[in-house]
């Protein structure tokens, strides 16, 4: 195998991970808001979640894998924990190697996640969000292949996604019912609609 | 348990230096009404001795029979030993948020003889082998003070092994319940936490966990000093001693008021001369039973549990006849909604919905659908909460329903038998919008 | 060994997740949350219970082990 196919196959999973991981984003942000996707019960979007992120984690394992070994960018295997420590273009580099320390915390800690505390688990996977913009900055800064033509495009489209559906999730977080509140909200519920019954998604966002 | 530790504890009773054991009552509250300062306390009850190690005391206990006097009647001797088998340092805290707005029973204990509680929190660590001791009040300025001084009292006179550190809840109704005591004690909010695991297992900050109530310590600090053939010469056999009321009678008198267990509660509510519709018994999370059948019950679980209601937290309330029960208990259902945590979904959905329900048949404005609605919703929200607040209020909504069923069907169709809608029973004044603090 | 479904209802925000992998045994009431069959999961059943134990978005469901 030539360096330029190496290269190619890195640049090439580099993409399919961005959007792979958008989408999982995406996702994740569904089951959380008790939303779903027609057609599917709701375990599948919480499976499709689920199995979408480890499918990224196969691309993006072969997309780091590609990388080093192929000769040209000098990127030493330590760079792929310890962050800003390659010699080739360290800053951008870095801040893949950042996202890949947070997006493998995740992963692990979903791997084990009937193994821990609901709270550890939740605080870490919230990690995810702030990996987000660092996956971005990444993709844009390491490789210009991004930064022009339909990739362009499409990559303006998909964080233009991801951005909304986590500024939907921002802001039902912000305006949820603060738990003490909850009582007097269903005393106003129960008043409107007296045979009615709250309904689950109502719930939900009461959380 | 050996000859000698069984001769000690007979010994200790019939000391020579301590003064006489009460004939009859009050045996928890003082004889002339006055709160008992320590020099008071010490004139009245003597020194309290402890026991020389873990252990040594709950043999006593459980001869004398006690059980908890904080609502679930537990046999004490039973609670202490499950703490005590426990590995780990274990830690007491004495309950005196009783949180029920009809009780009043434990603050008067802790104003009026405050070092029969403090007795007994020294003696129930010494019996577990605990090594923190806290004693949970809600956040009332002037008994935290009294608190204060009595524990000042002792730490001069030193009395007290172990440190005792007085922790405040909000006054709510859940504030009392063991997991919530434990979360505040542990400096978070007051709210119930879901069980497993249990209190005796792992409570404060993971460390077993006794929690009694004030008034069963003040019973263990007189039961290790007059002993259990003392306790059990007021009382019935399968539940001896005595215990705490309060009482609110039919012309509006009452108070709290210590009795024997096993008194008919016809007496002790003065049921001849001022007659009731009905009498709550147990407190909020407790049952209403027709004045027929309170003329004919005892105090007691004996005679209570038959017909599903129990002595609970010692209120004994009887409802004017010229009240309505279903105005009543609509408006403690409002409250018992409004005191929900708000962290399980079926009771917070399902209360508020039982109580504007209730409301609505209140003021006659009730849907066909109303008496369904209430028995779905109580079966929804039964057992399927964190904590027993479900199951509390189901209990009263039911035996409300039960013994008002005629009022009920009064209100269906138009009417009301009362002749005011004076508040009876208490709620608190400016009741919980809920945005109030847990902490 | 028996095992039995339990849910912590304080993490439980009501996703019905579960009630729609094991039918058969939960059951969502009026307000989306899972009423739980208080009979031991049936053998057949039991890697669908431990698949929506671990599918929980909440962490909520558990598999207990304890005679009842």
């Amino acid at each position: 195998m030539t360096g330029t196919a190496f290269w190619f196959a890195s640049r090439a999973t580099g993409v399919i991970s961005l959007f792979l991981f958008s989408v999982v984003a995406i996702l994740g942000i569904l089951v959380n808001r008790q939303g779903r996707l027609p057609g599917l019960p709701r375990f599948a979007v919480t499976a499709l979640h689920r199995n979408l992120s480890l499918l990224t984690v196969a691309f993006l394992g072969t997309h780091i894998v590609t990388a080093i070994v192929d000769g040209y960018a000098h990127i030493p295997w330590l760079s792929t924990v310890v962050p800003f420590s390659s010699g080739y273009d360290r800053f951008w580099i870095g801040l893949g190697t950042v996202a890949l320390d947070l997006f493998i915390a995740v992963i692990i800690t979903s791997l084990l996640r009937d193994r821990m505390k609901p709270s550890m688990w939740r605080a870490i996977h919230w990690l995810a969000y702030v990996s987000y913009p660092v996956i971005v900055a990444h993709s844009m800064g390491a490789s210009k292949d991004l930064r022009s033509g339909w990739l362009l495009a499409l990559t303006l489209a998909t964080v233009f996604a991801v951005v909304t559906a986590m500024g939907y999730r921002l802001l039902d977080a912000l305006s949820a019912v603060p738990r003490h509140g909850r009582v007097p909200v269903q005393f106003e519920q129960a008043g409107q609609s007296r045979a009615d019954t709250v309904r689950p998604d109502q719930t939900g966002s009461l959380r | 348990m050996t000859a000698a530790m069984r001769d000690a504890a007979t010994r200790d009773a019939a000391s020579a230096d301590r003064p006489a054991a009460p004939i009859g009552l009050p045996r928890l509250l003082p004889a002339d009404g006055q709160p008992m300062n320590l020099a008071a306390h010490l004139r009245v009850h003597g020194q309290m001795h402890y026991r020389g190690g873990p252990r040594m005391l709950i043999h006593t206990i459980e001869s004398a029979g006690l059980t908890g006097r904080g609502g679930a009647a537990f046999p004490t001797h039973r609670k202490l030993t499950a703490v005590a088998d426990q590995k780990g340092a274990p830690v007491v805290v004495g309950n005196g948020a009783e949180g029920e707005p009809a009780s009043d029973k434990d603050k008067t204990l802790l104003w009026s003889s405050p070092h029969l509680v403090l007795d007994g929190l020294q003696l129930a660590a010494e019996a577990v082998g605990a090594r923190k001791i806290h004693l949970y009040i809600h956040r009332e300025p002037r008994l935290v003070r009294r608190l204060d001084s009595a524990l000042a009292e002792r730490t001069a006179a030193g009395l007290d092994r172990i440190a005792v550190n007085l922790v405040t809840a909000p006054q709510r109704f859940l504030a009392g319940e063991a997991s919530a005591l434990a979360s505040r004690v542990e400096g978070g909010d007051a709210l119930p936490r879901f069980t497993p695991p249990r209190m005796f297992e792992r409570g404060v900050n993971g460390a077993p966990t006794l929690v009694q109530n004030v008034e069963t310590l003040a019973q263990v600090a007189l039961i290790s000093r007059y002993g259990p053939a003392w306790f059990r010469s007021l009382g019935t056999d399968a539940e001896p001693g005595s215990m705490l009321t309060t009482m609110r009678l039919a012309n509006g008198g009452g108070g709290v008021a210590e009795a024997a267990i096993g008194t008919p509660i016809a007496g002790l509510l003065r049921l001849r001369e001022y007659p009731a519709q009905a009498v709550l018994v147990g407190g909020y999370h407790g049952a209403w039973l027709s004045a027929e059948q309170a003329g004919r019950l005892t105090l007691s679980n004996a005679d209570l549990r038959q017909l599903g209601a129990a002595v609970g937290a010692g209120v004994l309330a009887a409802l004017p006849a010229d009240r309505c029960g279903v105005v009543e208990s609509a408006r403690v259902l409002r409250y018992l909604a409004l005191e929900s945590a708000g962290q399980c979904g079926p009771c917070l959905n399902g209360l508020p919905l039982i109580a504007d329900t209730l409301a609505l048949l209140a003021n006659h404005t009730s849907a066909p659908s109303a008496r369904g609605d209430l028995a779905r919703w109580s079966k929804l929200v039964e057992r399927r909460g964190a904590c027993h607040h479900p199951d509390g209020t189901v209990r009263f909504l039911r035996s409300a329903l039960t013994v008002f069923a005629s009022e009920v069907a009064l209100h269906e169709a138009g009417g009301c038998s009362a002749h005011t809608y004076q508040p009876f029973l208490p709620i608190p004044a400016g009741s919980p919008d809920h945005k109030d603090d847990w902490s | 060994m028996d095992e039995r479904l339990r849910v912590n209802p304080i993490l439980c925000s009501g996703h019905g997740l579960c009630a729609e992998l094991v039918p058969e045994l939960i059951d969502l009431d009026e307000w989306g949350y899972p009423l739980l069959s208080a009979e031991p999961v049936p053998r057949e059943l039991r890697q669908l219970a431990r698949r929506a134990v671990n599918d929980c978005p909440a962490l909520a469901l558990m598999l207990v082990r304890d005679p009842k």
